[in-house]
């Protein structure tokens, strides 16, 4: 493991996954450590996508993904037996790529919409959280009149955002996102970026960009994968200023991705 | 052009098409009539039966008529009886088949993607859809009538028609089902969801107004259907309201008996009857549209 993480929320130890045939992830090892912003970069292909994936055990939704490997939240191997994924979900959130609001549902009930699975809540109680997950998200000026219209209603970065409150809602120590801003706007962009910096405070956050300008920007750790291997993992400005692997400096420099 | 081919001759170019030229519409034209009349031809047919009907019955249309029991005397001849065995039977159907329906396309399409299993129920739903209604009265007959012991009553004749309509259901529920985008579902799976939470708070709200549809198409088959009910044993004189343990008849047998009769002015009862079974459909239809419509505009 890298030494100077000291404090891994995380810690993936030689994880091998794929889907039927086709390993995509070829033995993989880093620590994720609490409450920062760890980055994962790389070419179209090289598995970012799945890695993250595999974290909150989204991966094995595919009939024919395989995994192996362990991946230890707070020590525990969350692909142990034991362990639920439905409730490990609840402690590690995602936000994906396109946003994906309930269209069914208001804005109000899209945030509550995690918290309705697992407790029932009273009127006044929900009122409050509401307004805590959404002003989290740096959302809640833009909507707090008209939280009864439909999540669909609102702007591409408005509505990831949304998403974002939704998945802080359920209180979860991780979050995980999938390219979040490359469906939006620079304008939209900015402020999620400008969200990740308050949020990491509270939050452990992984985030995987194509964009490296963005890992510069909010990440305190970046890794960087090549055709399914961990090809160097370093402290996000050491990476980016002084790369140890020949191939993290030819994509940095732009060589090739 | 090179150096090496300067003086050489260039080979004949086709001629450029000349955009402000002539090209003849008259191929798409023809196109459009055809398709304008196969739409014309079928609903002017319907239109002109419909009208025939309607000015056929229209005369002997009234709340008499309505309130009425059936007689040997057509003048005193009316179609209560009849009105009420067919809402109790769409009522029952429906609330049989639309459960059951919306059940077994969830789990054909939720739970069972993959397996054998579902492939081959898949299959054989579809078969089931084309069987011949008269079949389906014979097994509502040997099962609901005499094994399960219900008797000739609207019960029996409501389970005969849900399992003539199931197939319908099954397969509007599914093709609404599949509607649902993945990243909708994936979204509620990430909140940490069970695949029943997300089925029931995520996929099945978007998904109603293919079910509601599903439930329309049913319901609009089930009240027409006239051979599986005289099978299950629907009597064609009945003079009280059908109960759950009473014998029964619909319209379309009324309908049906009063065609078969010599004398002319039962023809006009059975327009009359035709008219109002029309009527029904046409309210019933119109309810569940705009119960769907109202359900899709919550959906961008």
């Amino acid at each position: 493991m890298h030494p100077d993480v000291e404090k891994p929320k995380i810690v993936v130890e030689e994880l091998i996954a794929g889907f039927a045939s086709k390993t995509v992830l070829r033995s993989i090892s880093i620590p994720i450590e609490e409450n920062r912003v760890t980055a994962i970069i790389g070419p179209s292909g090289c598995g970012k996508s799945t890695f993250i994936r595999c974290l909150n055990r989204m991966h094995e939704l595919s009939p024919i993904a395989f995994i192996q490997g362990k991946v230890k939240l707070d020590g525990r191997d969350i692909y142990d037996r034991a362990v639920d994924p439905v409730l490990l979900r609840r402690r590690v959130g995602m936000v994906f790529q396109k946003p994906n609001p309930f269209p069914t549902m208001s804005i109000r009930d899209n945030v509550l919409a995690g918290l309705r699975l697992t407790q029932t809540l009273r009127w006044g109680q929900s009122e409050e959280l509401v307004q805590k997950a959404l002003t989290q998200a740096a959302l809640w000026d833009e909507v707090k009149d008209r939280l009864g219209d439909p999540g669909s209603s609102l702007s591409g970065g408005q509505q990831q955002r949304l998403c974002i409150a939704r998945a802080l809602a359920v209180d979860p120590d991780v979050l995980l996102m999938d390219e979040p801003c490359s469906a939006l706007d620079p304008i939209a962009t900015a402020r999620i970026e400008d969200l990740l910096h308050v949020l990491s405070d509270s939050y452990t956050i992984v985030i995987v960009t194509h964009n490296m300008q963005q890992a510069t920007r909010v990440s305190n750790w970046t890794g960087f994968f090549l055709n399914g291997d961990l090809v160097e993992f370093a402290a996000t400005n050491d990476l980016f200023t002084s790369p140890k692997d020949q191939r993290t400096e030819d994509y940095i420099t732009g060589k090739f991705g | 052009m090179t150096a090496d081919t300067e003086g050489t001759e260039q080979p004949m170019r086709p001629a450029r098409v000349d955009i402000a030229g002539e090209r003849s519409r008259l191929p798409e034209r023809v196109f459009l009539v055809l398709c304008f009349l196969s739409v014309l031809l079928p609903l002017g047919m319907l239109g002109v039966l419909l009208a025939d009907v309607f000015v056929d019955g229209a005369g002997r249309l009234s709340w008499e008529f309505i309130k009425g029991i059936p007689s040997r005397r057509a003048a005193a001849a009316g179609i209560w009886p009849a009105l009420i065995g067919t809402f109790y039977l769409i009522g029952l159907t429906a609330v049989i088949a639309v459960p059951v329906g919306v059940a077994a396309a969830i789990y054909l399409e939720e739970y069972g993607r993959r397996s054998k299993l579902a492939g081959f129920i898949e299959v054989n739903i579809a078969n089931l859809a084309g069987v011949p209604s008269v079949i389906y009265g014979l097994l509502g007959l040997e099962v609901f009538v005499r094994v399960f012991g219900l008797g000739s009553t609207v019960l029996a004749g409501a389970c005969t028609l849900a399992l003539l309509v199931l197939p319908i259901v099954i397969m509007a529920s599914r093709e609404a089902l599949r509607t649902v985008p993945d990243s909708l579902r994936e979204g509620a799976y990430a909140l940490g969801a069970t695949r029943w939470q997300t089925i029931r708070q995520v996929v099945l709200p978007f998904s109603l107004p293919g079910v509601l549809t599903g439930a329309i198409l049913a319901v609009a088959r089930a009240m027409g259907e006239t051979a599986p009910l005289i099978v299950v044993g629907a009597v064609v004189f009945i003079t009280f309201s059908p109960t759950m343990t009473s014998g029964f008849t619909a319209l379309p047998i009324q309908i049906f008996n009063w065609v078969s009769m010599p004398q002319k002015a039962f023809l006009e009862n059975a327009a009359a009857a035709i008219v109002v079974l029309m009527l029904t459909l046409l309210v019933l239809n119109s309810v569940a549209i705009v119960l769907r419509n109202r359900y899709q505009k919550r959906i961008y």
